[in-house]
């Protein structure tokens, strides 16, 4: 009995939502009294065994390059053998487009019930217990596993990273896996960007800017404060910005710790995407848009005018500080 | 080239959810039906527009649900399905309702499978990853592009921060999402000719459902909005910094 987390990773790199998993998974095996170890599928440039300071014993690592790309069948018959190895009765996958690939088709093999999108860590007290997001985040629902092994995949920004101190042991995997059926081709990365699920930081523009040639003074604000950017669906429809910034029930549901709508009125579906987000400003110049009602903090004003006072203010705040 | 397009029905996009008995079920009450929009505007008008290049191509559209799920299936239909299985199960269970479309997929012999990415209701994500595990074939999720040549697949698919090309060969499944096509409105001729597509009802074969909801919660309702004056950013900065430690 342990707590296996899959480890994700890209250009050489663990990624954040991966150490929160392990920060996640480190609990949940104290929560059942066992020992939380890590799986890395592939090759990563950075020290494995420091990984231990998330709370894991053991890192298992099939160190195969063919396995830096995905293919979910070969991803699948490589963790149900380390689910083998390790003992493992818990399962803890991201919830990123690698975890939502990859989860579902391990729990198909090992016939073991899974939990997506989960925002808090499991209810052990009575059975096993596990909340997560559902109606496109305007609700929740708790969701019991009735089964020996269980896999949850963690809402990114749903659980916070903790650094202690321990260093893990890093197993080198054997695994038989197959040939890869899917080719990955080529990768398109929009290179200096936060990715938006990931980001702490989100600066989000409605029609509220008038046009794509006026996101200028949004993307400053979002640069100083090292956010992502994002958009409302019709702006992401009418192509003002990549369909991939926008978010919403529709589009990309996002939970940052901040999360700035600049001149978005705040339709139902558009909160749907946003409102697990911690903090929420909204500036817009109509003090009756509805967005304000699920707003922390907001500005009834001009953005045109707003937006850059506000970048100045936070470069002064940050150069001070 | 068969292919088999998975619908789902959900609570339309501007429903309020609540809930009933005990917070146990969802108030479905003044509750308008839509097909999941990921698996109408992505998967099923891309397998409409495949068939409008190659004639030879067939659609077929499974559900796994109620009665109450026929006028759905039916605008499916109308927007360009050739028929429907509607497998009779309410289970909520992302498992037990892929093992119904894996044995849907096995009896019919399909070389493409969409999903959507997720349903608007339960946002699981699953059900793709497990039918191509139960029906042993490649799967590639969150699909934003989709081309055939011959019986290789080109498909553009999201990743953190990007996006990736790969290939691969039917079958396969394949869960869609936003780009891969444009949301459509059934016309006339098809709304007509949809009433008399067939529509199959079978009984679900036997699964575990590996999951059960307890219950449902509402979010905390926020505590009211703070405004500062537009005159007065500093102050924002400053309640941002201090007071809700964001930056």
């Amino acid at each position: 009995m342990s707590v296996l987390v899959f480890i994700d990773h890209a250009d050489g790199h663990v990624k954040k939502s991966s150490l929160e998993a392990l920060t996640y998974g480190a609990k949940v095996a104290a929560q059942l009294g066992t020992s939380a170890e890590g799986l890395l599928l592939g090759t990563v440039t950075e020290d494995l065994a420091a990984l231990g300071k998330y709370g894991v014993t053991k890192i298992h690592q099939a160190a195969n390059e063919a396995l830096n790309n995905l293919d979910t069948q070969v991803y699948a018959a490589a963790i149900a053998e380390a689910v083998t190895a390790s003992g493992a009765t818990v399962i803890i996958f991201s919830h990123t487009p690698t975890g939502k690939a990859v989860a579902a088709r391990v729990s198909a093999k090992l016939k073991a019930g899974l939990v997506t999108g989960a925002c808090a860590l499991p209810d052990t007290s009575n059975g096993f217990v596990v909340k997560k997001g559902v109606f496109s985040g305007k609700a929740f629902a708790n969701v019991s596993i009735n089964t020996a092994v269980k896999i949850i995949s963690l809402n990114p920004n749903s659980y916070m990273t903790v650094a202690g101190e321990g260093t893990a042991a890093v197993a080198p995997l054997a695994i038989s896996a197959g040939a890869a059926k899917v080719k990955v081709t080529a990768v398109n990365k929009v290179s200096g960007d936060v990715p938006l699920t990931e980001a702490d930081i989100v600066v989000s523009g409605g029609r509220g800017l008038k046009g794509p040639e006026n996101w200028g003074i949004l993307l400053d604000l979002a640069k100083v404060l090292g956010a992502a950017t994002a958009c409302s669906r019709p702006v992401g429809d009418a192509h003002w910005r990549p369909h991939h910034e926008h978010v919403g029930q529709t589009g990309v549901q996002v939970a940052p710790n901040l999360y700035i709508a600049v001149g978005i009125s705040g339709a139902i579906q558009h909160l749907a995407g946003v409102n697990r987000s911690k903090i929420i400003v909204v500036i817009n110049k109509d003090p009756e848009a509805p967005f304000f009602k699920a707003a922390d903090y907001g500005i009834v004003g001009d953005a045109f005018e707003v937006l850059p006072k506000l970048t100045e203010a936070i470069k002064k705040m940050k150069a001070s500080a | 080239m068969k292919i088999l397009v998975c619908v789902s029905k959900t609570p339309d996009t501007t429903s309020k959810v609540a809930f009933t008995d005990g917070n146990t079920k969802f108030d479905e009450a003044g509750v308008q039906w839509i097909i999941n929009p990921y698996d109408e505007w992505y998967s099923l008008v891309r397998a409409i527009e495949l068939k409008e290049k190659d004639a030879s191509v067939v659609i077929h559209l499974v559900t796994v649900g109620g009665a109450d799920t026929e006028p759905i299936i039916r605008k499916a239909l109308a927007l360009g399905g050739d028929e429907a299985i509607r497998v009779n199960s309410d289970s909520t269970d992302s498992y037990y309702i892929a093992a119904q479309i894996a044995e849907i997929a096995k009896q019919g012999g399909y070389d493409l499978i969409f999903t959507g990415k997720e349903t608007l209701d339960y946002n699981g994500s699953s059900i793709g990853g497990m039918v191509a595990e139960l029906t042993d074939a490649p799967y590639i999720s969150l699909a934003t592009k989709f081309d055939l040549e011959g019986t290789t697949a080109t498909v553009t698919r999201e990743i953190e921060g990007g996006e990736e090309v790969a290939e691969v060969a039917l079958p396969a499944v394949v869960s869609c999402q936003k780009g891969m096509a444009e949301q459509r409105i059934p016309n006339m001729r098809g709304i007509m000719a949809a009433r008399t597509k067939p529509l199959k009802v079978t009984e679900p074969v036997a699964a575990d459902a590996l999951t059960a909801i307890v219950n449902f919660e509402l979010p905390p309702a926020k505590a009211g909005v703070k405004l500062v004056d537009a005159e007065n950013v500093e102050e924002l900065v400053r309640l941002l910094h201090e007071e809700a430690k964001a930056i």
